[in-house]
């Protein structure tokens, strides 16, 4: 730590910080845990997704206080831990108004790190129809930015034919702490074939993952978030991280397989590596990633290609051998692909154009694949970390970290546990109507899409 | 009763040369580092293992449990029994056997064998005089007797005592024993630095092919074989001066193995077993022999291995043209030539009651992916390091594949094994 640092942690330091408007950021809410104020439902136009998912998931619901422009302003008597609007009917300009009526007394009497979650239809229809969806992106961005103590906003496009047994997953997820670092988010939830059942403890129970870059970080997160989930970990690294991989393996009850995902044959010793255990294999989140950081002006090939080698091209190349039908120990029908994208892709970042590029190609990837691979019932996502507490970013000099962290609507770097949460959402065999998605895990990072 | 022993795997850590990258880590440490990247390797965490068999040869008295409290520190099943064996060089293939013959006769289903040393960590000892002195303090039952008891500690006996290196009834250390072997069976400097040459050579490709990246696991920031010289070669070798048997002797520092420090082990179960986990079956554990020569009488110190081979080839009615592939420890590089000239020579091997010679080898078949003297040579750890090596070197050539390892050890003694690839 800096001298600088430490005297920015020191009391007296934070007693000047916050003076200056650098309050310490608010405390978010993780874990399988739900808002502790009542669930409030508003349903405008005459959907009931949203009810009958929360039915699904077991929470009872409150009715809104709504604004009708009187004075003052109703509030809420205590405060509330999440608002769930679901707009599935709402299709015109002026009905805008009645989410406005709701959104108003909540967001002044929701509790610290609640949630308001927006449940929408794909944009479809007339104009009309297609302009007021896009408002609502509008609306979710902007509240994102507004919330205070953590609480966070989301948009979720739910298809028409969507049943609350494809919703639930999602909806679980966000109200819950897991959510904790996805705020301002908008993203779809496809119809699928598959029960409705309320959420489980456990729902990666026996089934096999491979995670790559797991011997620290975000994938060492993940493999434990996952092992948590029930999965059994193939934790792989390359061979000089083995000493840490090992640890992180014997840690989550899962194996360790050293190997170098570049390699010609990387993703014939993973098949031949969960071959071996009998069971088939559920999921790959492909998480190992390199930064090899100048400005463009001084990227030479060597810097390009590794990158673009590890970020990208190596994740191609294993899932190549994995779908292969004939891969004995490739990826099971139903199974899922993870991969790491970044906000650095998404937005660009001066110096990481080489990052960039593999990151941004990273989300391209799933885009393509996710079609391609829907008759298998294999879905295909990216998560796109922003700024997340790391070894790694770490190193970043004191002021810029600083920078960096309060560069998003909850004023603070995430944790590798929020990335991994995320993926244990992709992951859960109930999430079999998102696909092709790419999620930013970024607290609404100031910069980008 | 009866039970296929097979080789699963195994695991490493990188060797080092003493007082080098593990100076200021206990056998316990880096045995314990060895074992949970074999227990990450197998998904054996939390599991009971019928028994892990270890040793060291340098050894602290506190250790008197050294493997049974790695298990212990280890993410292994706490209820996994451990013992010690001790067999000087020969221990990692001691322990070895022992697993798999507890296997073979069906008393467990899964093990693991292995070694250590570290010659950095040797123990220091006092002085006999002192000891007793000490004792005897202990033993007093007055101020007085104790008082008169210590007293007699003289400044001579104050001095450390380091693990002696010489042979207790030939005063000789091992490298003034194989001076004097590889004078008797007239083995030149040339050819001693071309197999040393060949071992790092061997070592340092099968690095680079990634071959042991399913063998060995990192440990404090080493990522490989620290003693490794993949560029060294016979010209360079040949500018070293002699380090054993005076001016004109032929042994140097580069064709003797380095005090080493490091840590081995290898999974061993039934067949069955290994079948029913999910796990790799690399090769069989065909059988095994021990042999002692009597060095204080004159013999070769480090040829006990030579009458193992010839009684342990005629158990099993094989000669050397049976094996794919045979792994002879590199004590000194002298010692595996002289090794392989009593192979051939037939009144030598008549002299140890075998029919006759036992034949010769096809060099191309010799330690094809380095030995000691390129890795280095932990003691007690070699047998561990080399068994799972040759297990995975004969199941890439195919099922039916035999190996034959060599092993000397201090005492005169030798110990041999057979692997057969499944």
């Amino acid at each position: 730590m800096s001298a600088l640092e430490k005297a920015f942690t020191s009391k007296p330091g934070k007693a000047i910080a916050a003076k200056a408007g650098l309050k310490d950021p608010p405390r978010l809410r993780r874990g399988r845990t739900w808002p502790e104020g009542a669930i409030v439902l508003a349903e405008i136009g005459d959907g009931s997704l949203a009810r009958r998912t929360l039915t699904l998931l077991g929470r009872s619901v409150e009715s809104p206080v709504v604004d009708d422009g009187g004075e003052p302003t109703p509030g809420y008597g205590a405060r509330i831990g999440a608002l769930v609007v679901d707009v599935t009917g709402l299709t015109t300009i002026p009905q805008l108004e009645e989410l406005r009526a709701v959104l108003r007394p909540a967001v002044k009497g929701i509790e610290r790190a609640g949630r308001i979650v927006i449940v929408a239809h794909p944009s479809a229809g007339d104009w009309e129809q297609r302009s007021v969806a896009r408002a609502l992106d509008g609306i979710n961005r902007t509240i994102g930015k507004e919330l205070r103590g953590g609480a966070t906003t989301t948009l979720l496009h739910v298809a028409q034919e969507a049943t609350p047994g494809d919703l639930v997953s999602t909806l679980g997820f966000v109200l819950q702490g897991r959510s904790a670092f996805v705020d301002g988010q908008a993203w779809t939830v496809a119809a699928a074939e598959q029960p409705a059942e309320t959420l489980q403890e456990r729902p990666l129970e026996d089934r096999v993952v491979v995670v790559t870059g797991a011997a620290r970080g975000i994938g060492a997160a993940i493999a434990r978030t996952l092992a948590r989930d029930g999965a059994r970990i193939v934790a792989v690294d390359i061979p000089p991280a083995g000493e840490a991989l090992a640890q992180v393996a014997n840690e989550v009850g899962g194996t360790a397989l050293q190997l170098d995902i570049t390699a010609a044959d990387a993703g014939a010793a993973i098949a031949a590596h969960v071959a071996r255990s009998g069971r088939p294999l559920y999921a790959v989140v492909h998480n190992a990633g390199i930064t090899r950081d100048k400005m463009l002006a001084n990227t030479d090939a060597s810097r390009w290609a590794s990158v673009l080698d590890v970020n990208l091209a190596a994740q191609m190349r294993i899932n190549e051998v994995l779908l292969d039908p004939a891969t004995e120990g490739g990826l099971a029908d139903g199974g899922r692909l993870v991969g790491i994208a970044s906000t650095s892709g998404l937005a660009g970042n001066k110096g990481q154009t080489n990052y960039a590029a593999s990151k941004a190609g990273v989300a391209g990837l799933v885009e393509a694949m996710a079609p391609d691979l829907a008759e298998r019932s294999v879905t295909v996502n990216a998560v796109a970390p922003g700024f997340i507490e790391t070894e790694m970013t770490g190193r970043i000099p004191f002021v810029q970290r600083e920078i960096f962290r309060r560069s998003n609507s909850l004023s603070q770097g995430g944790r590798p546990e929020d990335v991994a949460e995320t993926i244990g959402y992709l992951l859960d065999p109930r999430s079999q109507g998102v696909t092709g998605q790419v999620i930013r895990v970024c607290g609404q990072n100031l910069v980008g899409a | 009763m009866s039970h296929n022993a097979v080789v699963i795997g195994g695991n490493r850590i990188p060797f080092a040369k003493a007082g080098g990258p593990y100076a200021e880590a206990s056998n316990h440490d880096l045995l314990t580092a060895a074992l949970d990247g074999l227990v990450a390797r197998f998904g054996l965490a939390g599991t009971r293992v019928g028994e892990v068999a270890g040793g060291a040869v340098l050894k602290h008295p506190k250790d008197f449990n050294l493997t049974r409290e790695v298990v212990l520190s280890s993410a292994l099943s706490p209820a996994t029994p451990a013992c010690d064996l001790q067999q000087a060089c020969g221990t990692g293939l001691e322990t070895t056997i022992y697993i798999a013959n507890k296997i073979a006769l069906g008393q467990i289903d899964v093990g693991i064998s292995a070694g250590v040393d570290s010659a950095s960590d040797a123990p220091i000892t006092v002085s006999d005089g002192l000891k007793r002195a000490l004792l005897r303090a202990n033993r007093a039952r007055s101020a007085a007797e104790r008082a008169k008891a210590l007293a007699g500690i003289r400044p001579r006996h104050l001095a450390p005592q380091a693990p002696g290196v010489a042979e207790p009834r030939t005063g000789l250390s091992m490298g003034e024993h194989q001076a004097l072997t590889t004078e008797r069976w007239g083995i030149g400097r040339t050819e001693q630095d071309e197999l040393a040459a060949a071992s790092h050579h061997h070592l340092a490709a099968a690095w680079d092919d990634g071959f042991f990246d399913d063998l060995v696991t990192p440990y404090l920031g080493v990522a490989k074989d620290a003693i490794l010289r993949p560029d060294t070669s016979v010209e360079k070798l040949a500018k070293l001066k002699p380090a054993f048997g005076g001016p004109q002797g032929t042994m140097t520092a580069g064709n003797s193995t380095a005090l080493s420090d490091g840590a081995a082990t290898a999974l061993l179960a039934s067949e069955e077993w290994a079948r029913e986990n999910g796990m790799p079956v690399l090769a069989r554990f065909v059988d095994a022999e021990v042999a002692a020569v009597d060095h204080p009488g004159g013999d070769d110190l480090l040829l006990g291995p030579v009458a193992a081979t010839g009684r342990l080839l005629a158990r099993q009615g094989l000669t050397p043209n049976d094996f794919a592939l045979i792994e002879i420890h590199e004590a000194f590089a002298s010692t595996v030539l002289a090794t392989l000239k009593a192979w051939e020579d037939e009144d030598y091997c008549r002299g140890l009651g075998l029919d006759g010679a036992i034949g010769t080898l096809d060099r191309a078949r010799l330690n094809v992916a380095g030995s000691s003297l390129a890795a280095g040579h932990p003691f007690a750890a070699t047998g561990a390091r080399i068994f799972p090596t040759l297990a995975k070197l004969l199941h890439e050539r195919g099922p039916g594949s035999k190996g034959l390892i060599s092993m000397c050890a201090a005492g005169g003694q030798g110990v041999v094994a057979i692997l057969e690839a499944v």
